[in-house]
């Protein structure tokens, strides 16, 4: 929506002067990096779980969608009849989305995944889909298959516009919160107990079992941070575009695993710069070759990366072979 | 226990042609006692498993993880409405035209992605698929129409009559059907399709004794893609009117459920998940929103309670008796 009004713009940037000209790439830089700490923030879900489980999650889109209809529901039902101001309007609406949504993250892993830790991979893959499947219909049936709209007075409108570049307060909202979480997360996985536990655990289930890590126990804490991250990137994705719609699990799930991929699947930093950089790359092609065609890019650049080198920008792990 | 499972099934081959016979006049009786309606679900019924066939072939013989099968099978679509509505060619020569242009979309585009491994390859697949969509959506020299699609008008004839009522295309879908699975049973039995299955079990094993697994993996691909091809002519045909909704990342995915579910390589069971997913639906019409949400439960329990699939290829099941797997 905001990204077609934008390009429109920059379609015939190339005519423009040259002033104008930077202004129109800071913003599609600007608009590249918000989407791009969305995507990072669902790309972490994607890497944590196939560093220590080596699945795609195929369902961490579906989190992040219902992360969204859930904060929408929050708002426009329970918080809207209280008094409370915005401010913790949104960041309770975020915080019951997150910890609706990392429960149902446990349950899923419990129920779909654990008994088929021990079968092929193609068996847990498909399992992943199914579950993928139900809950974006399950989110149909609840919600309807129309777009759902965040209400207008949800959203802080507060744009500013150094040097003539837009810049929205949401925004920032968006890139700075995702910054925060990803450096959280990161010190969380490097610095404590628990952090180098699921390391470990990501090197070798049975050595880590060995050492006396609950592998279980692990894999039950990656599947509450990962949909827990999801769902604020949902709410926050939601406040952004305003409108959500069923099927966007799938389409930034794509994304974001691209993005995963992009910046070495299984390795944190690796998400937080693959989305980024996806994000710029996706908006700055929409902006200067073709919004139709953004997509195409996006996954012309998986291909290619696929390709030329698997293991991502960041990753060091060696492709496994076979 | 070897006995336990083939005893059934070694009954029904050494009967075997009675069984096909039979149910050869049954399924050309078929539409003869049910409704218009009904035979239309069959027809796509058909159209389904001649896609799970083509999907089964890389999947399950090959073991090659690929989720963008509906590519293919929205090229030869294309193929046929562009080329029978622009330049007016037969309908009869589109469906070897649409099947040997997928064939060869397929060679190419998997060409450079071949060697990758499993979760890989998915990755690509569906990134694949989507290209495929998007470029349809923008209409890339005028030809595709754009998201409204494009319009069929010509039909199939034979002998003078038209193929046009459901019951015409029962019996063409199901013939094609027929034709395809004599083939495919022959290749599955061939050196070919050992040299498939060989490939799935273990590629490095395979490579060991000879077989080359890059040939063997792209043929399997571009077979596949133009056996796709060429029921999007059946498809279009039918249709009438074909658009980019009908290709989505979506309906690979369940192309690909259905063959996983049916069981891995095998071929009655791409028929009977194929049907259960088309056929079922129909006989519960109450629960017609609900179809999709029982269809994710359902593969997460066969995953967990019975992974070989709903009727399991016998190559499969002699490789978890002996404790094989991953």
């Amino acid at each position: 929506m905001r990204t077609g009004v934008a390009s429109a713009a920059a379609v015939s940037a190339w005519r423009l002067p040259c002033r104008v000209k930077m202004v129109v790439f800071l913003e599609q830089l600007v608009n590249g990096l918000t989407v791009g700490a969305v995507y990072s923030l669902v790309a972490l879900g994607y890497t944590m779980v196939y560093g220590v489980m080596r699945l795609i999650n195929f369902a961490h889109g579906d989190f992040f969608m219902l992360g969204s209809y859930l904060g929408y529901t929050m708002l426009v039902t329970v918080l809207a009849q209280s008094s409370l101001p915005l401010w913790a309007m949104l960041c309770l609406a975020t915080l019951i989305s997150m910890g609706a949504i990392s429960l149902l993250g446990v349950l899923v892993e419990r129920m779909a995944y654990r008994p088929l830790r021990k079968s092929s991979r193609l068996t847990a893959v498909v399992s992943a889909l199914g579950v993928s499947i139900f809950l974006q219909n399950a989110a149909m049936l609840i919600w309807g298959a129309r777009y759902q709209a965040y209400p207008p007075w949800s959203v802080p409108e507060v744009n500013w516009a150094p040097g003539g570049v837009h810049v929205s307060l949401m925004q920032l909202l968006i890139m700075g919160i995702s910054l925060a979480l990803m450096v959280g997360l990161y010190m969380f996985v490097q610095r404590t107990t628990v952090g180098a536990a699921i390391r470990a655990t990501a090197i070798d289930h049975d050595t880590a079992r060995l050492m006396g890590i609950d592998v279980d126990q692990i894999i039950r804490i990656i599947f509450v941070i990962g949909p827990g991250l999801g769902a604020i990137a949902g709410v926050l994705l939601g406040l952004y575009y305003r409108q959500i719609h069923f099927t966007v699990g799938w389409s930034y799930g794509l994304k974001a695993f691209t993005a995963a991929i992009l910046g070495g699947i299984g390795n944190i930093p690796g998400a937080m710069v693959g989305g980024m950089l996806l994000g710029i790359l996706e908006m700055l092609g929409a902006g200067y070759i073709s919004a139709a065609w953004k997509d195409v890019f996006v996954f012309l650049i998986l291909i290619l990366l696929l390709i030329f080198r698997p293991t991502g920008i960041l990753g060091e792990r060696v492709a496994e072979k076979v | 226990m070897r006995l336990e499972f083939t005893k059934p099934a070694s009954f029904i081959r050494a009967h075997s042609a009675w069984f096909i016979g039979a149910l050869i006049l049954a399924a050309a009786a078929l539409p003869l006692f049910i409704s218009d309606y009904w035979t239309d679900v069959c027809v796509f019924w058909g159209i389904n498993v001649l896609l799970g066939l083509s999907l089964n072939i890389i999947v399950g013989e090959v073991g090659l993880f690929n989720m963008g099968q509906m590519a293919f099978f929205a090229i030869g679509s294309y193929t046929t409405a562009i080329l029978s509505e622009r330049f007016g060619v037969n309908l009869w020569l589109l469906i070897p035209i649409s099947g040997l242009i997928a064939a060869g979309a397929g060679y190419i585009l998997t060409g450079p992605i071949i060697h990758l491994r499993g979760d890989y390859l998915l990755m690509v697949t569906i990134g694949l698929n989507e290209m495929i969509r998007i470029t349809l959506i923008n209409n890339p020299f005028g030809l595709t129409g754009g998201p409204n699609g494009l319009i069929v008008l010509d039909q199939f004839r034979i002998f003078g009559h038209v193929i046009q009522r459901p019951i015409d295309f029962y019996y063409l879908v199901w013939a094609a059907v027929a034709l395809l699975l004599f083939c495919l049973g022959r290749l599955q039995r061939s050196r070919v399709g050992r040299a498939w299955n060989y490939v799935r079990e273990d590629p490095i094993a395979a490579e060991a004794t000879g077989v080359n697994t890059r040939w063997a993996k792209t043929l399997a691909f571009t077979l596949g893609a133009g056996i796709a091809g060429a029921a999007g002519t059946i498809f279009a045909t039918k249709m009438m009117v074909i658009s980019p909704d009908s290709f989505t990342f979506m309906e690979s995915v369940i192309l690909f459920c259905i063959v996983i579910l049916g069981g891995m390589g095998s071929i009655p069971g791409v028929i009977l998940a194929s049907g259960a997913m088309m056929v079922l639906p129909e006989l519960l019409r109450n629960f017609a929103q609900y179809r999709m949400l029982l269809f994710g439960l359902a593969m997460v329990i066969m995953m967990i309670f019975r992974p070989q699939g709903l009727w399991p290829s016998r190559r499969w099941m002699t490789r978890l008796k002996e404790g094989g797997g991953e």
